[in-house]
């Protein structure tokens, strides 16, 4: 059966609050893992999952479905998270992420889970995929939509722009990227290691409809990600200014948190924080 | 008749179209040199100009195979096997159904010099894991490979030539995907030859027989998984065995056949190729020949190293 959405803010926002708390768990338990990226992705992910996006956790490689691939594949915690809220696994077993066996690899494996559409974890690469999703539902008279999350330090590589000129040529308006603009990355701030600025005018000179929101707005998310879905002749590059660390006082915009696991009492102070907040 | 491997290529694709719907060709502003031109000229609708962007054509092609279609993603060797990374991580670990085409392999693409040359993509691509390497030697060959692979899940390589190559193997052939083909039967050593070089080694036995060797020929079209029963077969037959490939002679054929003897039939080996140089401008013929591995040359080596074992 398709899952049940929900416009429902608050519930939404409940969501992305436990995806959080999922993704300190496990990466705290991995004692390894990106906490940065994914607590920025939180919001959105939750949206697409719970709010906007057509699957069904007990088929998930219904023909139907729209598809999501995290390209920045380091934050998929928050995506495993979500599936697990989601019904796809017990909520139990998303502590087994990064061990040995399990299905929840360090970067997302499509053939080791059903579940992931791309493997991923080399940066840059899932759009072109994304693409490849989009042209082929094009081909097959398919209405179901490709959503691709991708990063602001991975918006350095090449393939990205390749990708982008390629979706604005082929005007697939079955596809959105979401760009999570964290400004972090592994070296620093992204403005500092390489800067992207001006990130709209670079997405808009390629041929692409650009939304700007706060990523961490449910309401701006939902209705960008709508704008998108009926932008009729080109694809949408939702554009979510985000914080990295965002909802742990003490990781908000600090790029060392980007790919170091906290202690346990860095795990319990964070989770205490989150179960703080009211919906 | 002679033709070259990518000509045979362009004409299977084009009458795949009508058979198999779910095929799609993708170029990278090759599609008159790789000859998806014929594809694209009949199925515009599932023809895919990625413009000279091949890491994203690399891409596209595994979201599509991840939808059900049957891509084929075509440029020259060294341009679309030069994306490594992406073939890995989209194409092979992802295990997705795409079958790359890297023609203008090798020296033989002559004129346009060492830049354009593919001569280290079979050694790229033997380390992915799961990825099918298959180099035809001929027309028919090629035909029927491109076929069977229409038909076969999984990533592989096809690996053709720009320049034209003599008939090898009979009207009647069958191309069986894994196996060797033995052309010629003979004692003395085999000569293991792919692609480009095959008819080469057909034309060398001849030129060995007059000096007394009798010299077994094996076109080995693919190179992952090879043939591991046909080589320690000849290992064991002839007990000695040289190779002779349009590849740098580190992690090609020659590797390939070494490490099964070594691990099987121990004998000695000798490759042969292009000897860890980039390669130079020139005619393909005439680089054949300057780069010994058209008959003349590989005879030449071939009783080099026969004469080295007594």
């Amino acid at each position: 059966m398709v899952f049940q959405l929900t416009r429902d803010i608050a519930t939404l926002k409940k969501q992305a609050n436990d995806i959080r708390i999922h993704v300190l768990e496990m990466i705290t338990q991995a004692a390894s893992g990106h906490p940065g990226g994914s607590l920025s992705a939180a919001d959105i992910v939750s949206a697409l999952c719970f709010g906007v996006m057509q699957h069904d956790p007990k088929k998930p490689r219904w023909d139907g479905r729209d598809r999501f691939i995290m390209s920045k594949g380091h934050c998929i915690p928050a995506w495993y998270a979500a599936l697990a809220k989601a019904g796809y696994f017990s909520e139990a077993d998303l502590i087994s992420l990064r061990q040995y066996g399990s299905p929840l690899q360090g970067h997302p494996d499509r053939v080791r889970l059903e579940a992931i559409e791309a493997s991923t974890g080399s940066l840059g690469q899932g759009l072109s995929i994304a693409l490849g999703m989009a042209l082929a539902a094009r081909l097959d008279k398919q209405t179901h939509r490709i959503y691709c999350m991708i990063g602001d330090g991975e918006s350095q590589e090449g393939q990205i722009w390749e990708a982008a000129m390629a979706a604005s040529h082929y005007k697939t308006n079955n596809l959105t990227v979401i760009l999570d603009n964290n400004n972090g990355q592994i070296d620093g701030f992204v403005e500092d290691v390489m800067a992207l600025d001006p990130i709209d005018a670079k997405w808009r000179a390629f041929g692409w409809h650009v939304i700007a929101i706060n990523g961490h707005d449910m309401e701006q998310i939902l209705r960008a990600l709508d704008e998108a879905a009926q932008t009729p002749d080109r694809p949408s590059l939702i554009w979510a200014k985000t914080i990295k660390g965002k909802g742990v006082s003490f990781m908000e915009n600090i790029p060392g948190w980007h790919g170091k696991a906290p202690t346990q009492d860095e795990c319990a102070k964070a989770i205490a924080e989150l179960r703080q907040n009211q919906f | 008749m002679a033709k070259a491997t990518r000509q045979a290529f362009g004409e299977a694709l084009a009458a795949l179209g009508e058979t198999h719907p779910q095929v799609v060709a993708l170029d990278a502003d090759l599609s008159k040199s790789t000859m998806t031109c014929y594809f694209a000229e009949k199925y515009p609708d599932r023809f895919f100009e990625m413009g000279i962007a091949e890491a994203n054509m690399i891409g596209v092609g595994a979201g599509l195979a991840l939808s059900g279609k049957v891509p084929f993603i075509c440029s020259f060797a060294c341009f679309v096997v030069g994306r490594l990374d992406i073939i890995r991580m989209s194409i092979g670990y992802t295990q997705a159904n795409v079958k790359i085409v890297g023609t203008h392999a090798g020296i033989g693409i002559g004129e346009d010099g060492a830049s354009q040359m593919g001569l280290e993509d079979v050694a790229a691509l033997r380390a992915i894991p799961g990825m099918t390497i298959i180099q035809p030697a001929d027309e028919i060959e090629t035909k029927q490979a491109i076929a069977w692979a229409a038909e076969t899940e999984g990533p592989m390589y096809f690996r053709l030539t720009r320049q034209k190559l003599a008939d090898v193997n009979g009207p009647q052939y069958q191309f069986q995907p894994g196996k060797g083909v033995v052309l010629a039967e003979g004692r003395d050593l085999t000569i293991f030859a792919t692609g480009g070089t095959v008819q080469g080694a057909v034309g060398a036995k001849a030129i060995l027989a007059e000096q007394g060797i009798d010299a077994r020929i094996v076109n080995i079209h693919t190179i992952k998984p090879i043939d591991r029963d046909l080589i320690a077969t000849c290992a064991d037959e002839t007990g000695a065995l040289f190779t002779v490939e349009d590849h740098n002679i580190i992690g090609g054929l020659g590797s390939a056949v070494a490490e099964v003897v070594a691990e099987t039939k121990p004998v000695p080996v000798k490759r042969w190729g292009v000897e860890d140089v980039f390669g130079e401008s020139g005619t393909p013929e005439g680089l054949y020949e300057a780069y010994e591995i058209d008959a003349k040359g590989i005879a030449k080596h071939a009783a080099a190293f026969v004469k080295s074992l007594k």
